[in-house]
């Protein structure tokens, strides 16, 4: 009986264990190895304002938590989007060309594993004719050019993997180029295609940081950058847990959505 | 003479690279009349599918022609409906849109409403307008090959081509397709030819059937014709001597073309160890580099005897 009582809550109770171990882990790591490190107490204490008014705005660079997320998620719904409007159909090209896939695949390989820090200066001298505007185009780019790889090479695969079947159903049928993209290649891709995208919108949340930081645009990341040079540390572990936990969100609901295309 | 309504003129095929080309088929003779249901029974694995993609033109011959009404097929059309072993269903389509896309491509000409109204007719002839809505994913694997059998015939095809359509199902559902199959062509007059592995069954359907001999090198064997009178009763068939001595000599014969191919022996080799190596094995260039193989590590040989 009492078993599976437990077991029942086990999914609420384990976690809040979770939590508590980590608490505990860092009030003892603030209060022995690191005393510069705020321990929890102090970090609900000078963050209270932040977060139990989200949406306040004081200045340029002090305003509730929320709203500077809402700065933050809107760079990257952007750049999220100009991601896959450019790797989706690079993706389909990829995997329907070999030769284009021979072409184009080695420097994809390269440019794959660059760092967003590296991207970040040359998007700035990119758009540097572009004056007020040279920061934010800066940052798009390089969510852009980051988030990007996933959705290309999981379309792609996507595209390679199509069954022979269906598109001999398409060739008996005599189906024209566009609907056989139209009505099998995308059709069949779409569950490859969404899963990149829920890997590219990782990517996407995780450079948005580096970028604000870098070009000081306010925003969750902009805010954890000057708050570590105004040496009010708690903030950063605010920065720190927004956006653990914006990101989280984000993924699930991208798997929401992957979900619905799975059963094709 | 006229020309018959599907003609094969030893059609050949061979796949691999040049080194190690295997011939599936070889000099295939076909033909076939209008209106007539031929059967083709061989092993796995002997090239029927090979047989049936040049048919439906998704593969080309290397040698030989295939004529349907007197015009060289070169690409797959509507006009050869084939029903795929496989199903072949598009799994984001329920029932009714995975027909109608075929009325869609193959009858553009007609309105919207008749186009609706001809693919209803097919799901219903098929006894699926139950299941109408449903994903290929909800359907059972004979339910499956009925909208496959739909989505055929409602291309209105001069002749259907089914490639082993019923090998994925058990027995029961089996049978109860199988009396469709009979149903349907005895109705529509429908030129088919079936590729099977089961000679009952192609005996139970067809006007005329044909063995495929084992593969490599398959080829056609003698027509035996079928002149039980329909609608065939497959529990009096049993008993049914034209029946039986049709099924005796098939199965006859598919053996004794099996037979040639299995003529080889395996023997265990136990050589000495003092014989050089064997340097025409063939090594990789890049990578492991593996030392030759000596004679005494080759632990089976096969000999091929050529009866």
């Amino acid at each position: 009986m009492k078993d599976s009582k437990f077991k029942k809550l086990d999914w609420l109770i384990l976690p809040i264990l979770g939590v508590g171990a980590v608490l505990i882990l860092w009030q003892v790591v603030s209060a022995s190895v690191s005393k510069e490190l705020p321990n929890p107490g102090k970090t609900w204490a000078a963050s209270k304002a932040y977060v139990v008014e989200p949406f306040a705005k004081r200045g340029e660079m002090d305003q509730g938590i929320l709203r500077f997320t809402w700065y933050s998620l809107v760079l990257v719904a952007k750049g999220y989007a100009l991601a896959l409007l450019i790797g989706t159909p690079l993706g389909f090209c990829l995997g329907l060309s070999k030769t284009f896939a021979k072409t184009f695949d080695p420097i994809i390989q390269i440019l794959r594993p660059v760092s967003p820090l590296a991207w970040l200066p040359l998007g700035l001298v990119l758009f540097l004719g572009a004056g007020k505007q040279a920061s934010e185009l800066g940052a798009l780019f390089t969510i852009a050019v980051c988030a990007m790889w996933p959705t290309v090479l999981n379309t792609a695969v996507g595209v390679r993997a199509v069954p022979q079947d269906y598109l001999n159903v398409a060739r008996v049928l005599k189906l024209s180029r566009t609907k056989t993209l139209f009505k099998v290649l995308i059709p069949a891709t779409l569950p490859y295609m969404f899963t990149g995208f829920r890997l590219s919108l990782g990517i996407a949340w995780l450079v948005i940081v580096a970028a604000e930081m870098l070009t000081g645009r306010p925003g969750v990341g902009g805010f954890l950058w000057q708050e570590y040079n105004a040496l009010v540390y708690e903030h950063i572990i605010l920065c720190i847990i927004t956006i653990g936990i914006v990101g989280f969100v984000l993924d699930r609901l991208m798997s929401v959505i992957e979900r619905r295309f799975k059963t094709a | 003479m006229r020309p018959a309504f599907l003609e094969v003129q030893s059609v050949s095929k061979a796949y691999g690279a040049n080194g190690s080309r295997t011939e599936v088929l070889r000099d295939i003779n076909l033909s076939i009349e209008e209106g007539e249901f031929v059967a083709i029974v061989g092993y796995s694995g002997a090239g029927k599918t090979t047989l049936m993609s040049i048919l439906a033109g998704l593969l080309q011959p290397d040698a030989g022609e295939v004529k349907l009404e007197g015009q060289p097929v070169r690409s797959p059309g509507p006009d050869r409906g084939l029903v795929f072993q496989n199903y072949s269903l598009l799994p984001w389509l329920n029932v009714f849109e995975n027909v109608k896309l075929a009325v869609d491509e193959v009858f553009p000409a007609k309105s919207e409403a008749e186009r609706v109204a001809h693919t209803e007719e097919f799901v219903e002839m098929v006894n699926l307008t139950a299941a109408h809505d449903k994903k290929p994913s909800e359907l059972s694997g004979g339910m499956r090959q009925r909208v496959s059998v739909a989505r055929t015939l409602a291309m209105h095809p001069k002749i259907l081509l089914c490639d082993e359509p019923l090998s994925a199902l058990d027995a029961l559902t089996r049978a109860n397709l199988q009396d469709e199959i009979a149903r349907l062509s005895a109705t529509h007059k429908q030129t088919v030819v079936l590729i099977t592995n089961d000679p009952d069954e192609a005996i139970l359907l067809a006007d005329r059937v044909i063995p495929l001999t084992a593969g490599p090198n398959a080829t056609l064997g003698p027509s035996f014709r079928v002149d039980i009178a329909r609608p065939r009763d497959r529990r009096a068939l049993n008993h049914d001597p034209q029946f039986k001595q049709i099924r005796r000599e098939v199965i006859e014969f598919l053996l004794r073309s099996r037979k040639h191919r299995q003529a080889s022996v395996t023997r265990k080799l136990v050589l000495p160890e003092i014989e050089p190596e064997d340097l025409s094995v063939h090594r990789p260039k890049i990578g492991a580099r593996r030392r030759p193989i000596r004679r005494s590590e080759v632990q089976r040989e096969e000999i091929q005897i050529d009866p």
